[in-house]
């Protein structure tokens, strides 16, 4: 090799690997297509019809969303439990508001929002600039939501407000999708209005997250959180921010979760956190900091119901199977990623 | 402000609970100029960087930079960046899950986007034009440890900075690595910039520097131009006394006269972290150590004596008998004691007192439901305090609060409380003063002219020559000469590193 080429290669002949959030978001993917596809070919039944897989989306529109919230803290190396009760106090908050204080469907929406802006503000206080656990913070958050939503109101109802009745069952017809019924019917094939507002904000968060200067700090600061200071990032307006959206996101997420169960519930998005968490750690986010994608969130969230769907559809309808099938993805996932991280090493 | 000083820092102050780290030190710094930063550990070079980069606040004092007609206000690191003052720290403060070009632009730059596209052009010019082997888009975790202290430097290289401070950037660095911050480092100087160099390598002070400020007990002992201060006196201004101890400990002879019982023998030993199968012995009260380029392996083959990795092959005798070792415990028991490479990661438990620090290993030879008691353990952590020197408060003090020389201290006092047979010394000096090194390299021979085996491993070649009776030499993993007596050279050992007919 003479010199010149020596010089011109010298950077590039450098190998490149696979950034690790890059190839934890390619395992996720690859085995959910694989899931799915494996699930069309032999079980067949309703996986071949497209509105089995928007089901999915339709009941889990929430779900993506808070998980959303929840990498993002992930990310930044932290945690936040609290998002379940909050999808709770936020349905039933707006649910009273609604029903018995005769509000209108835009002054729920402001309540929700408020809620989760007003939770992710107290915890992300307490977590970056009281630098206290961020465990602790949100676990005492859980319980202080899962209080207040008793205390709003005890008793479970339905929604009965006319507005907000038609919003809920409002449907978006997705053309081409649609099957024929056995009766010889077409059906199109629809989404709920929690759907587009999910995708949007998937999409909206992927962006924030890969080409922000702020969603660049997630990631630095999960990664090494004295480096991120020394590197001039403001490190506890990051974890702050971190906080304050997933609550956000919980709140965004409880009316979501409100507007398809159209309820008030105590018992409301019971474990929701814990499955936002298995969301994120399935789509490629690692508990320790600092890797993670949204898209792989998203993709988790589907990895999870899918398997619980195609559980269920083999004929083991019981909870506890579906459990025991989730705790084992979880499992192969976490295998998967530190053998492939070790691997790389 | 002078004419021409890019910074000037005057009569700072610095208190910490117990020390007073600063008291009313001044430093300047001149435009385009390498201003070396000598003292001690605990003299309080760390202190004044940290206070320039925001780190810490100051207690009292003013900071004025070039272009401020105000005194500076520097209370994060982000104030510090902002003022052109950048800095390289000995350990790599960077985010090991990012990019390497992400690594060079996060946190700078007013805009809230990031241009992906422009930046890995960016990133990758200036890496080439630094000759830097590593890739914009690559995952900085997948860069080797000198490389990554080269992006950092790279970074700050390109934010413009009137302030560089490279604090111990070469302790992880190998020769050409150094020769090529050098290089910038001159290019650097030749475009104005004033470079702060803090570094324990005299050698290196006086082939980049002009200036030199001596810092000791957290004072200022003085600021000399480079040709006007010999080594000798920098030494003993560092020191605060007049030194010739070095001559005298190289007066030694270092010829092993002991018997020829063995007191460890290894053949073939060979263990997960990679090196080629290797033997190896020790005869009772014999010094000898590995030397090698950084990577070449003698960390690694000590680590396997100690089974600090999984040892996959290999027989082992001790005294002539054979052993079986799969762990350190094994290894403790069988009288090894290790003193690692990374102090942090593998030395020292930070929140625990000096005291627990030194009687942690003893008291796992002993076993944890017999433990010392009080009286016990304060009489072992005062001896030890006392033969070495240890600079500390009190024994409750928590070792992280100690200098690096004190808290190496600490871990050999731990270790030379287990009495053992075998003493195996990990780069003992690095990063430590000169003053220690010289006690540490002395205590060495002391503890072998006892009948101590010690094996010793430092970068510093003259450092081991001067103590040991034997080098084996080590290059790519692999056992490639072994040299004693005469052949005891600097120029001998490096032939045998290169590859010269010794293998």
């Amino acid at each position: 090799m003479t010199k010149a080429q020596t010089a011109k290669s010298g950077p590039a002949s450098a190998k490149t690997k696979m950034t690790d959030t890059n190839l934890l978001l390619l395992i996720t993917v690859i085995v959910f297509i694989i899931m799915y596809a494996g699930a069309m070919l032999f079980l067949k039944k309703g996986f071949l019809k497209p509105q089995t897989f928007l089901n999915i989306l339709n009941a889990n529109s929430a779900l993506i969303i808070t998980s959303c919230g929840m990498s993002i803290v992930m990310i930044t190396g932290g945690i936040d439990i609290s998002v379940g009760g909050v999808v709770a106090l936020v349905s039933m908050s707006c649910a009273v508001y609604l029903d018995y204080q005769g509000g209108s469907v835009f002054g729920s929406l402001l309540i929700a929002l408020g809620i989760g802006l007003a939770f992710g503000a107290v915890q992300g206080f307490l977590v970056a600039y009281l630098d206290i656990q961020p465990f602790i913070v949100s676990l005492a958050g859980m319980f202080f939501a899962r209080g207040m939503t008793t205390i709003v109101h005890t008793a479970p109802f339905n929604v009965a407000n006319e507005a907000f009745v038609a919003l809920k069952g409002a449907r978006i017809l997705i053309p081409g999708l649609g099957t024929v019924t056995k009766a010889g019917k077409y059906v199109d094939a629809y989404v709920v209005l929690g759907v587009p507002v999910a995708l949007l904000i998937v999409v909206l968060l992927f962006l924030v997250l890969r080409f922000t200067k702020l969603g660049r700090s997630f990631y630095a600061v999960g990664g090494n959180r004295q480096s991120a200071l020394m590197l001039g990032i403001n490190v506890k307006r990051t974890r702050f921010l971190a906080h304050l959206l997933c609550g956000l996101l919980a709140g965004i997420g409880g009316y979501v979760y409100f507007l398809y169960v159209g309820s008030g519930s105590a018992s409301h998005a019971g474990g929701m956190e814990m499955n936002a968490i298995a969301s994120s750690i399935i789509g490629g986010t690692l508990l320790s900091g600092g890797v993670g994608n949204i898209f792989g969130t998203f993709v988790g969230v589907l990895s999870l119901n899918t398997i619980q769907n195609i559980v269920s559809s083999i004929g083991l309808d019981d909870a506890w199977w579906t459990g025991i099938t989730v705790a084992g993805m979880l499992c192969v996932f976490l295998i998967i990623q530190s053998v492939l991280l070790a691997r790389k090493r | 402000m002078k004419e021409n000083s890019v910074l000037e820092m005057r009569h700072i102050y610095k208190c910490f609970p117990g020390v007073r780290a600063l008291q009313g030190v001044d430093f300047t710094l001149g435009k385009g100029e390498i201003h070396a930063l000598m003292g001690e550990n605990g003299a309080g070079k760390s202190t004044l960087i940290k206070v320039l980069t925001g780190v810490y606040e100051k207690d009292e004092g003013e900071i004025y930079l070039d272009g401020l007609d105000k005194p500076a206000v520097i209370r994060s690191p982000q104030d510090a960046q902002r003022l052109g003052i950048s800095t390289v720290y000995q350990e790599i403060t960077l985010c090991p899950n990012l990019t390497v070009a992400e690594n060079m632009y996060i946190g700078r730059g007013t805009g809230r986007l990031t241009n992906w596209k422009q930046m890995n052009t960016d990133a990758d010019r200036i890496l080439t034009n630094l000759g830097i082997p590593a890739k914009a888009q690559q995952q900085l975790s997948d860069c080797s440890i000198a490389i990554q202290q080269m992006v950092a430097i790279a970074r700050a290289v390109d934010m413009d900075c009137k302030v560089l401070i490279l604090d111990e950037p070469t302790s992880s660095l190998d020769e050409s690595e150094v020769e090529k911050l050098f290089g910038l480092m001159r290019d650097l100087r030749a475009r104005g910039v004033g470079i702060i160099f803090v570094t324990h390598f005299l050698d290196q002070v006086y082939e980049v520097c002009d200036k030199i400020t001596v810092l000791r007990d957290g004072q200022l002992v003085g600021e000399y131009v480079i040709e006007e201060l010999p080594r000798v006196k920098l030494v003993a201004k560092m020191l605060g006394k007049e030194l010739d101890d070095m001559e005298e400990i190289k007066d030694e002879t270092n010829v092993y006269h002991g018997d020829d019982a063995y007191v460890f023998e290894a053949k073939g030993l060979q263990s997960e972290a990679g090196i080629k199968p290797f033997d190896f012995y020790i005869k009772k009260g014999e010094v000898n150590g590995f030397t090698g380029l950084l990577g070449s392996g003698r960390s690694e083959c000590v680590r396997a004596i100690f089974c600090a990795d999984k040892v996959t092959g290999g027989t082992v005798q001790m005294n002539g008998k054979p052993v079986k070792l799969t762990k350190p415990l094994d290894a403790m028991k069988n009288g090894i004691a290790y003193l690692p490479e990374d102090r942090k990661l593998d030395g020292i438990v930070g929140d625990l007192s000096v005291r627990e620090n030194i009687i942690l290993a003893a008291q796992v030879l002993k076993g944890f439901f017999k433990p010392f008691s009080r009286a016990e353990a304060n009489a072992f952590a005062d001896e030890y305090i006392k033969l070495l020197e240890i600079k500390t408060a009190s024994a409750d003090t928590p070792i992280k609060s100690l200098s690096g020389g004190n808290q190496q201290k600490v871990i050999l006092g731990r270790w030379l409380l287990t009495h053992p047979e075998y003493l195996i010394l990990d780069e003992p000096t690095r990063g430590i003063d000169i003053g220690t090194k010289i006690e540490i390299q002395k205590l060495v021979l002391k503890l072998a002219s006892e009948g101590m085996s010690v094996t010793f491993i430092s970068s510093e070649t003259d450092e081991m020559l001067r103590t040991c009776s034997r080098l084996v030499v080590m290059r790519d993993r692999r056992v490639v000469g072994e040299l004693s007596g005469f052949d005891l050279t600097q120029g001998k050992v490096m032939e045998t590193i290169a590859g010269g007919d010794a293998s």
